[in-house]
């Protein structure tokens, strides 16, 4: 089963920007780009678990602040020639909401 | 619907072609958008690897290593290849080529890399079996298999080709003899010297040599038995194999009446006379010249695909040259015109016992040309210096001894790079050996250190093994080795290099990032990591009136104002001018650590306190603590003006000749704030003993009974590099004004991430110094220019954020999930 929850509204996310969400102890990095599209990953870099939301957004991807890892954020991949995964979660926005989907188990 | 374009060779050259053109594909699509690709190749093979041909012979490589382009490569860029089927016409009325086979093939672009034919010396019994060139994945099969079965072999020319097939001969077991015309081996590229040493070492591998021996005839029935000479002598011989020289072939080409003359005749856009067809790599003449090294042709790949792309925005300026020799044990480099001629002057430096032999060629304090034995640590350097016509005035007298940057960094005297181990670590900050990076070289078909750095992170944290890397670079694929261009791009956003942006933005007032990517036809809408905090401070250094700094475009220290470390936590450094500091102030420091549970203080390099282990959510309200202590921030997470580093001075100390606080402490009043290509250290030593440290850093002073000697361009970090004496002044007031006038000449003129050391040395010493000595009017417009500057940079960020601002960027949400 899932759920969708309102995390924020997308003004307050920065253009080119992150805000950080923490659930159950878990960090969820929800970015902004430039054309206003949202995306939802998992706030931690494949290769040394490097905070993403602190990183450059460019495009639809983000470069790790700490070794410069860049990572697709719609499907959570680091571009070649680097290789790892992070998790990604569904998003959408509605009335200038942001809602993101977890899996309860 | 898709032109379609047509590529008649499928090498190293005309795939290259294809892979830029595919970069500049929109978006995600693989292979190209505008064009339908077909490529025709005569050998059965997919894209290989030609100048790792030489390995392959002496059983260092396989074929499979040194395959560049797999056959799912092109299936996935939807290009569709034909192998073993020769392009037998071409017809220019219907537009379409034709191949041995009777297939037919329509093209509204097409692109000619046919390459070359090695020059088979016409002498009788020529064609006899056994006799062969050296130019493909065939030949080195065919000698590989009579290395099996026979002892003997002969290679006709003893220049790069020949010898490194000589070499690979006798790896197999053969008896080499090694044949040439000449009285020096590879006179192409080695002065006598090297050339005789050249020779010593090879026979002592085991090599045989036969100078000045013209050919006359193959001797044998079908198969060669010996080679005879003009002289009447003869050798035995069971393999010929002929390396005398290449041609490039345009049989194609001339038959379908496009103009030739050695090579395909082609413009600055790699055009031939016939406008629907481009030509690129060895079968190209270009302004009279043909290449026949793998460099050239990367970068005409390079041009050819701009123009096919139809961006039309760079030209081909024809390829300066360097060569090195492909045998393993042997180091030797070569560039540029190393016979010197009337008026020029030589650098030689010789030890016959290490082996070792340098001659730089010079000629206006310029360099003109290298050959390098035994120790070609520096050739890399050397060939940049030539490319880009670096004065090498004011380091003339050092030059001999290298550029410095390797070895300072704990690599030792590492001269001989091919014979280190493959375990000897070469990237001390990643933990990459020589191994992995040979590996990476030849198993992905690298050419570039960027391309090295992105497969193996080798060079890519600290940069002090750069060196090292492009040596190994250069050993490990020779002459293919692509040098780094003198006019570099920032990033591969764009073909713009930091001086193009630098000026563009003075000379056609740009004002915003977006204005900047515009102008410039940047590639990608909002730039990309490496270029947006590079235009942002480029923006911010010229319009420091009206330009809106733009936070996302800053690296997240710089966004959140503390340094962020391994585990997300941020470490924050008060300033303390001057390294000066106050019970009350010490006493509001301890109390905030208290308060907010700091982990772990230490005292840095720069005489400031350094508070770690502080939580994002907490820097706000820490630094609303300090900043009521009167603290501003340190800016020790910036790409800005540091610290100033003190001694005691005069005040206390016995040896102090003048005030070095409190001159630290004016210094430091004037130039915090400050936004900087890189990071700016200064320092103030009260006398010659230099506690201070002031000859390693960006701006230093030594103070001395009769006034300042200023200091600038040293480094203490990952090279270390002492200072260059700017001048001695008088008085404090000189020192700042000199200050201000050289921090603002950096902050306007040095790429960004150019530390003031790489700078000094790029532009050299003597402008610098006579700019800021010689022209009081541009003086005092640094100075004014600067002043204006910290009139908005002044502004304690920290306060400001303790105050409220950006309060998204330190406030997390939470939600009970």
């Amino acid at each position: 089963m899932s759920n969708w929850i309102e995390v924020v509204s997308l003004k307050d996310i920065p253009k080119l920007g992150s805000r950080v969400i923490d659930v159950n102890q878990m960090k969820i990095a929800v970015f902004r780009t430039s054309d206003d599209r949202v995306f939802a990953i998992k706030n931690a870099c494949p290769h040394k678990g490097g905070p993403l939301s602190e990183g450059i957004v460019h495009g639809t991807s983000v470069t790790c602040p700490l070794h410069n890892w860049k990572i697709d954020l719609a499907s959570g991949e680091a571009i070649s020639p680097d290789h790892g995964c992070t998790n990604v979660f569904p998003v959408k926005i509605e009335n200038g909401q942001v809602f993101i989907e977890l899996l309860v188990a | 619907m898709k032109e379609k374009l047509v590529l008649i060779g499928n090498g190293m050259a005309g795939v290259r072609t294809l892979e830029e053109l595919f970069k500049h594909s929109d978006g995600d699509s693989k292979g190209s958008d505008i064009y339908d690709v077909t490529v025709i190749g005569a050998e059965p093979h997919p894209n290989y690897n030609r100048i790792m041909l030489s390995p392959v012979l002496a059983s260092e490589k396989t074929i499979d290593d040194i395959i560049l382009n797999s056959l799912d490569w092109y299936k996935e860029n939807n290009v569709e290849l034909v192998t073993g089927d020769a392009v037998s016409e071409i017809n220019r009325v219907k537009q379409c080529v034709i191949t041995e086979s009777g297939k037919q093939i329509d093209y509204d672009r097409l692109l000619i890399a046919t390459g070359s034919n090695p020059f088979i010396i016409p002498v009788p019994g020529a064609e006899k079996e056994g006799v062969i060139g050296f130019r493909d994945i065939h030949d080195v099969h065919t000698m590989l298999d009579a290395a099996q079965k026979y002892k003997k072999a002969v290679v006709i020319g003893g220049g790069l080709l020949g010898l490194e097939a000589a070499n690979g001969l006798m790896k197999q077991g053969m008896d080499v003899t090694v044949v040439h015309l000449l009285d020096a081996l590879m006179e192409r590229q080695l002065d006598k010297t090297a050339s005789e040493m050249l020779k010593l070492s090879l026979e002592q591998k085991g090599l045989s040599f036969m100078m000045q021996a013209q050919t006359a005839e193959i001797v044998g029935d079908k198969r060669v038995s010996a080679v005879k000479f003009a002289d009447g002598s003869e050798v035995d011989a069971d393999l010929v194999v002929m390396a005398v020289g290449i041609r490039p072939s345009i049989e194609l080409a001339q038959k379908a009446g496009i103009y030739c003359e050695r090579g395909v005749v082609v413009n600055d856009t790699m055009q031939t006379y016939d406008p629907k067809i481009y030509a690129v790599g060895e079968c190209v003449q270009h302004r009279k010249e043909c290449y026949g090294l793998v460099a050239p042709l990367f970068e005409q790949a390079k041009v050819a695909a701009n123009h096919l792309a139809k961006i039309g925005s760079i030209r081909y300026q024809g390829s300066m040259i360097s060569t090195k020799l492909k045998v393993t044990g042997i180091d030797l480099f070569s560039a540029g015109e190393f016979n010197e001629v009337d008026g020029d002057e030589t650098l030689v430096m010789q030890d016959a016992s290490c082996g070792i032999y340098k001659k730089l060629v010079i000629r206006d304090n310029k360099l003109k040309g290298a050959v390098l034995f035994g120790d070609t640590m520096d050739g890399t350097w050397y060939f940049q210096l030539m490319r880009d016509a670096t004065s090498i005035a004011d380091f003339r007298r050092t030059i001999m001894f290298g550029q410095h940057d390797v070895g300072d960094a704990g690599h030792g005297d590492v001269s001989r790079v091919m014979a280190l181990p493959d375990s000897a670590e070469i990237c001390g900050c990643n933990g990459v050996c020589k191994g992995d990076i040979v590996n990476a070289i030849t198993k992905k078909g690298l050419f570039t250190l960027a391309e090295v750095q992105a497969h193996t992170k080798a060079s890519s944290s600290c940069g002090s093994c750069t060196g090292l890397v492009e040596a190994i670079l250069a050993s490990t694929v020779g002459d293919g080795y692509d040098a780094t261009p003198n006019k570099k791009a920032i990033c591969a956003c764009t073909e713009h290099s930091h001086d193009d942006v630098i000026d563009a933005i003075k000379k056609h007032e740009l004002k915003s990032m977006q204005a900047v990517r515009e102008f410039l036809e940047w590639k990608t809408p909002d730039g990309c990591a490496t270029c947006r905090p590079a235009l942002n401070y480029y923006l911010l250094a010229r319009w420091p009136e009206e330009y809106q700094d733009d936070a996302q475009s800053r690296f997240i220290n710089e966004r959140a104002h503390g340094n962020i470390q391994k585990d997300g936590t941020y470490s924050v450094v008060p300033r303390m001018f001057g390294g000066l500091v106050k019970p009350d102030e010490l006493r509001a420091i301890a109390d905030v650590c208290d308060k907010y549970d700091v982990p772990e203080m230490k005292v840095t390099g720069g005489q400031r306190i350094d508070l770690f282990g502080v939580q994002k959510q907490d820097l706000p309200s820490m630094w609303k603590d300090l900043s009521a202590a009167g603290f501003v921030s340190g800016h020790a997470y910036g790409k800005a003006m540091r610290t100033v580093k003190t001694c005691a001075g005069k005040t206390w100390c016995r040896f102090g000749t003048q005030d070095s606080t409190g001159l630290g402490v004016k210094l430091e009043q004037l130039t915090w704030g400050s936004w900087m290509p890189h990071k700016f250290k200064l320092a103030v030593s009260g006398c010659p003993r230099n506690c201070a440290e002031a000859t390693i850093k960006d701006f230093g002073v030594v103070a001395v009974e009769s006034g300042y000697e200023l200091l600038i361009g040293g480094n203490g970090g990952i090279k270390v590099r002492v200072t260059d004496l700017l001048t001695k002044v008088e008085t404090e007031e000189q020192v700042l004004e000199y200050c201000a006038a050289f921090c603002q000449m950096y902050r306007e003129e040095a790429h960004y991430l150019e530390r003031t050391a790489p700078w000094v040395e790029r532009v050299g010493l003597s402008s610098i110094r006579d700019r800021l000595l010689n022209n009081e009017i541009e003086r005092s417009e640094l100075v004014e220019r600067f002043k204006l500057s910290q009139q908005y940079a002044q502004v304690d960020p920290w306060k400001a954020r303790a105050e409220g601002k950006s309060s998204y960027e330190f406030t997390q949400l939470k939600i009970a999930g």
